[in-house]
Order: C-alpha cells, then structure tokens, then sequence
C-alpha cells in the first residue's frame, strides 16, 4: 500500500536524495551484513540500532529560518535528521553510545517480504494490520514494564499519547493480546473523500457511494489497492444499515460496526465484486499516487483520500487559490495507524538494544518531535502530549483565528477527545475557521462524531486474502465470457481465413517448385 | 597478454547464468509448487480455467495486436520514403523520428496525457484508444528502425529488373519489395509486439484500469502468491517462444522466397 508514497513534497528534493542516499547506503549495508558495522556492533561502547520507516516518514531536519515553529512552549525547528538527534540525546541522556542504521521501505507487504527475505531490524513502523500479522506470527518483542511507566520523565510515549488511541491500542487485540503490549502508535488518520466544493455537494461526498454515482462518471478517483476498495465497496453496500437509526443507537454500535466492516462471507464479496466493477465502469482511475496531482489540475473532482495525503492536496491546491474540501462518508471510515514495533529477529533478547529501541520510540514521540515530524510530513501524530501543551498550542498555531476577528466566520471545534478524552473537555476547543471543519483541519483532526463511526480493519488470514484478492483480479481483469457472440464468430472465420490462405500459399510454391 | 575466445566468453556465460537461468529456474520452481513447497500442476490448470487469466491474455493480445497494425501501418510508409530518397536531409527525418526514444519515457508518457487530455476533454473515457496511442508512441522508433534497415539494404536493381520486365510500380512494391522487406518487418514485429503484451506502465499511466498480463502477474506477486504469478509469467514466456519461432520460420521461408525471385 503506497499510502506515503508523495509526487512532491515540501521538502521533497533534500528528502528524496536523502533518501535514495540512506537506501542505497543500507541496502548495501545490510545485505552484507558481515561488513562495516560488524565493527561498530563488536564494540561494547556502541549499541546500533536498526531502524526501518516509511519513506519520507520523519523528519530530516534541514529547515529554512523561516520555517521556524514559534510555540509559547519555545521554537521548534529540524536542523538534523531526527534519529540523528536522537543518538546524541541518548548518550546525553544515559551516557552510552548509540548508531542508528535508518532505512525505508515503501509499502507494508514490501517490508514484510523484506523481513522474511532475511533482513534484520530492530525497529520497524507498519500499518496498523501488518502490525496484526507480525503479532500473529509472533514475531514481535513486547515492551519492558519499564516503558509504561508513567513517573519516568523520559517515557514520552505513554505519558504523552493520546487517551483515544491508548484506547484503540488497548482494546483491539490479536490472540488474546492488546496490541499496546507490542506495538506504540506513530501516526493515524482516516478516510474519505477530497472533493471539489463548486463541483460536488458535501452531501454526494459524503457516502461512499459517490464511487459509482454516474453524475460523476469518470470525474472521481479510487485508490488502487484492495484493502481501501473493499472497505469504500462494504461502506456503500451496507450504506442503509449502517446509517439506519437502529444500528447506530445500538449500544454494542462500535464492536458491530467492525464487524460488518470487516465481513468477508462470500456473499458480501460477491456484492463488493459487482458494486467495484461498478466503480470500475464509473471512475476515473484506479491510483496509487496520481490521484492528488489530478484533483489539484482539476482533472477530477472528487478522489478516494487517505487524511493525511488529503492534508496534502489541499495545502497545494491553496497555493494556487484554489480551494478544495474533505468529507468524511456518512456510513464508516476507516481508521488506520502505523506504529513502531522491536523484532525478535533483530533485538534477540539484547537488553541494552531494547533500551535504546525503546528510547528512540519515545524521543520520537516527545511532544516538539512530534511537531516536527508532523510539519515534515503531513500526518497526524498519535502524541496529544499528556501535561504539555505543545501539540494543541501547534494546531492554534497553524489554524487558530482570533476570537474577535471580523473578516472571517469563527466556529468551535472541539478536540477533547483526543487530547483529554472528554469530548466535552473545555481546555481543548479550537477557535478557528469556520470552513476548516471541511479542509485541513477537519483532515487532520476529523471531530468527535466522525471517530464515533470510524472502524479499523482488521489483517485478514492467508485464505481469506486469496478471496479478497481473487475478488480484486476478478474485478481488475477483462472476463473472457464478457466478449460478444459475434467476435467469436468474426475470430473464428479470420483464423480459417488465414489458414486457408497459409495452405493455399503451400500449394503454389509446390506446384511451382515442380515446373 | 591474450585472451582465448573461451575466456573473453566468459564475463557474457556468468552474467547469463546469474541473471538469466538462475531467474528462470526460480520461476520454474515456483510454477509447479504451492504454498507448502510440493510439486503440483494446480497452478497451470488455474491459468487455463480462469475466465479471468484467458480474458486478459485476449485482452492484451488484441491490445498488442492492434498496436502492432498501428506501428507497421505508419512505420512502414515513413520506412520506405526514407530509404528510397535521395534527400540529403532524410538522416535528420530519421532523427526526427528516433529522438524521442532519448527522452525518458515516464516524461513522454506524461506529456502525452495531457495531450490527450487537451483533445479528448477526459482521459478516461478512451481507456482502449489511449493505451493504443500510448504504446504507438513508445514503441514506434523499434518498428521503424529495422524497416528503415531493411529496406536500405534492398537490392535496387531487383525492382528496376521488375519494371523492365513490365510490372507496374504497385505490382512491382507488391511482388518485389514486400516480400524482400518481410525480414524487417518481422523484427519490428517481435520488437513490438512482445513488449505490448505485458507493458502495463503505460496502462497504469494513461489510467486504463483493466489489467494486462504484465499487472496480473505484478498483482499476483504483490499479494504474495508467487507460484500462480510465476506460473503465468512461465505461459507468456511459452507464448512468445512460440511467436519467435514461427517469426523466425517466417524469416527463412523470406529469404528463401528471395532467393526464388533471383
């Protein structure tokens, strides 16, 4: 799944030769994995940590002045790489010599083959279902008691996580384990549709319907992989269920919605099978990364978005003043993290790697770095900062509007459920736009009622991916059985045709041969 | 120092063994396994009993069918004025036609789209058409290059001898120069054709979302089912050996057919 994967971006140019940098570095590196570092890992001053992210997933450092964050808590600017920062905080910090190794990969099921292609890292960032996979095939390395532990300042992470997601984290669980014993959250976000305001209603927008409504044939964008399709294909196949009074009043409402949103019976295939080729016939593309380019030229006027990437779009179509919006659809979205978790493989029962592995989980998560990565790369942070105000005081920072401001519509957005996990939390009202509701702030920090109908999809096992995915091939593929009748019969007389001709041709060189 | 022809062979033998058996072996493997690694002929059943597979080795076929037809039918005429010119300028004609294939092919792909979009108003509404531009575009200077080729080298006396003899310059193209030119327009053939069959990036480029047999087998292997993707890469590899073959047949029987007309 390229849900990272970025045409431009801010910073894109230093990032990218960094990155291809890094990756021709590492994929050197740890290929041999006898050579250079074998060196550093023998000496007992240095623990090297072996990180692996998505690419263009922290940040690189290297900002411009200009693009200093000036928060009331102090400036936040990224002049080094951030796990570069964080070895030397580490040996400040616990005076011992750490080496990160940071590599990328671009898609979970890419890091997956990696890591069962022999690679060996200690820390990894997954999706949120990959993460489920690697618990189920135990390959992962619970955190210390340690790292929960709230009294240690150092312990960013659990002190500094948001109650929402140290929720979703607690209650989701793999064979009878919460995925908080293995795995710490990163960055989250849902989806749903960027659209265009003159264009589309919020309305049309709002349901995932809006993949096969023919008013806007060939004007709308899907993404390009299964699990995003399937779960865009069951919010509007089940659209009256989920939006009828009943269900949602249900006070088991949130365990059914997962369940419905994760239903993989064969019927309920069989109607995502017809309502995706539907949408086939209808879309404009099927993409990876186009998509936002194609929103932003106006080639299409509604795209399938994850938030983050939608963030993005907006922010570029702005440059250029034009202004478009996101909805989240009225029956699910889905709520998708990537988390950093320790691999057995790499760890190897090393305590002093798990202490810098946990260390580096939680320099990234402390509440300044959380800002830094979260301006570099567009996404949201789980971090709400516990006690420390820094997160909040960023989004006042960036979408904030004075009280009293006569040029523009002011509107309240709450945000404690996230931040305190009291919806109604006073401390944690925005004062903002009023059209940020629909743009990037509603993206990044989708409100209250729209978490309330957000569902994660679960990892699917080895056979139901092969339905799923014989869904999708079945979907993507020309059915033979859909050609015509009469092209049989055309195909049929053309080859007699050239058969005859072929031996008619036999014939007179023979006969010619002869004479 | 010298170097046996053993030895300078050597560099060429490892590379083959390294990138070109070894590969294929792999993929032999994975065709006849399953997921638990025993020998099975389940995977070669699949491609055939799948509606799906056969639908879209048609559809590939008739994409790179008709893509083949569009290249010969504009390369062939630009092929022949060339050769058959006394122009001073026709290396820069040629060039002409020949420059793109520097440019980078993302880049011209790219361009194209917008072209495209420009005339047809919506891209997506001529998901077939397009792809058919798409691949004209790209694979046009392999078809013009060995036809141009061909019919440099072609012996101008053979066709004065056929207007000698009485034959109208039609009768003298048709029974003369075509067939003499059929070797090139073989390996324009091959050089096109095989490639459209499974050159899905400019599918996915110029968003014609059915697959082609190049994204089935990408599909196949990204959800982490080697075996019938390899299988599938093993009957495209069985396809084209074919076609090659009978390319090749059809070669011979060419020059066999102008040693006929001498």
């Amino acid at each position: 799944m390229m849900r990272f994967k970025r045409t431009v971006s801010r910073r894109a140019l230093s990032a990218k030769i960094a990155g291809a940098f890094w990756a021709v570095m590492f994929a050197g590196m740890t290929s041999y994995g006898t050579g250079l570092f074998d060196v550093a890992a023998k000496d007992n001053d240095v623990v090297t940590l072996r990180v692996c992210n998505w690419e263009e997933y922290i940040d690189e450092g290297d900002w411009d002045d200009d693009e200093t964050i000036e928060l009331p808590e102090g400036d936040i600017i990224g002049v080094n790489p951030m796990y570069k920062d964080f070895e030397q905080w580490y040996y400040d910090t616990y005076h011992q010599k750490v080496k990160v190794e940071y590599s990328c990969f671009g898609t979970n099921e890419e890091l997956y083959n990696m890591l069962s292609l022999g690679n060996e890292y200690d820390v990894v960032c997954p999706s949120e279902y990959m993460i489920m996979k690697l618990m189920a095939e135990d390959q992962l390395v619970p955190f210390s008691d340690t790292f929960f532990d709230e009294s240690v300042d150092e312990n960013y992470y659990i002190k500094g996580v948001s109650p929402f997601i140290r929720n979703a984290f607690e209650t989701n669980e793999i064979n009878g384990e919460t995925w908080s014993k293995y795995a710490a959250g990163y960055m989250w976000g849902v989806t749903g549709i960027v659209y265009n305001p003159q264009e589309v209603s919020k309305e049309d927008a709002s349901t995932w319907n809006i993949l096969t409504d023919k008013r806007y044939f060939r004007r709308v964008t899907i993404k390009d992989n299964v699990r995003d399709a399937y779960f865009a294909a069951v919010g509007a196949i089940k659209g009256d269920l989920l939006t009828s009074d009943d269900f949602i009043n249900d006070p088991d409402y949130h365990q059914n919605l997962a369940t419905e949103m994760n239903d993989l019976s064969p019927e309920n295939l069989e109607e995502a099978l017809d309502y995706l080729q539907k949408s086939r016939d209808n879309v404009y593309s099927f993409e990876t990364d186009s998509g936002k380019a194609d929103m932003m030229s106006g080639k299409v006027v509604a795209g399938y978005q994850w938030s983050g990437d939608a963030v993005y779009t907006l922010d570029q179509a702005e440059e250029d003043d034009f202004y478009l919006n996101f909805a989240v659809p009225k029956e699910s979205t889905n709520l998708y993290f990537d988390g950093w978790v320790m691999l057995k493989k790499g760890i190897q029962d090393d305590a002093k790697k798990q202490q810098a592995a946990e260390a580096f989980i939680n320099f990234v998560s402390r509440p300044d770095n959380a800002v830094r990565n979260m301006y570099y790369i567009g996404y949201t942070s789980v971090i709400s900062g516990g006690d420390d105000n820094t997160v909040f005081d960023y989004l006042d920072y960036n979408y904030g509007v004075d009280d009293e401001s006569e040029d523009v519509d002011v509107m309240e957005y709450p945000l404690g459920y996230f931040f305190s996990g009291d919806a109604d939390d006073p401390d944690y009202v925005l004062i903002t736009d009023s059209e940020q509701a629909e743009r990037q702030l509603g993206a990044q920090y989708p409100s209250d009622d729209v978490m309330n109908r957000s569902a994660v999809m679960r990892y699917f096992d080895t056979e139901e991916n092969a339905a799923v995915n014989r869904m999708w091939i079945e979907v993507r593929c020309y059915n033979i059985k859909n050609v015509p009748a009469y092209i049989w019969v055309v195909v049929v007389v053309a080859v007699i045709a050239a058969i005859a001709v072929l031996i008619r041709g036999k014939i007179v060189e023979r006969s010619m041969k002869r004479k | 120092m010298t170097f046996s022809r053993k030895q300078l062979g050597i560099p060429y033998a490892l590379f083959l063994i390294l990138f070109v058996v070894a590969p294929l072996l792999v993929i032999i493997y994975y065709a006849f396994t399953n997921g638990s690694g025993q020998f099975t002929i389940s995977n070669l059943t699949n491609f055939f009993a799948n509606p799906n597979t056969l639908g879209t080795l048609c559809y590939s076929f008739v994409l790179a069918f008709t893509t083949t037809c569009v290249c010969l039918l504009i390369a062939y005429p630009v092929a022949y004025i060339l050769a058959r010119s006394e122009w001073k300028a026709k290396s820069i004609i040629l060039m002409i036609f020949i420059t793109p294939m520097w440019i980078n092919f993302t880049l011209r792909i790219t361009a194209l789209k917008e072209i495209l979009t420009l005339v047809e108003k919506n891209l997506a509404y001529f998901p077939f058409l397009n792809s058919v531009i798409g691949m004209t575009y790209d694979f046009l200077p392999f078809m013009i290059l060995p036809l141009y080729t061909t019919l440099t080298k072609l012996d101008h006396s053979l066709i004065e001898a056929a207007s000698d003899l009485g034959a109208s310059s039609a009768q003298s193209f048709l029974r003369v120069t075509l067939p003499l030119s059929v070797p090139g327009i073989v390996s324009g053939i091959s050089m096109v054709f095989l490639p459209a069959m499974t050159n899905y990036v400019v599918l996915d480029m110029l968003y014609n979302s059915t697959y082609i047999m190049g994204s089935l087998i990408g599909s196949y292997f990204s959800s982490d089912d080697w075996h019938n993707g390899s299988m599938i890469a093993l009957v495209l590899l069985l396809i084209i050996c074919i076609f090659t073959f009978f390319g090749s047949s059809a070669d011979d029987e060419a020059n066999a057919r102008g040693g006929a007309i001498l």
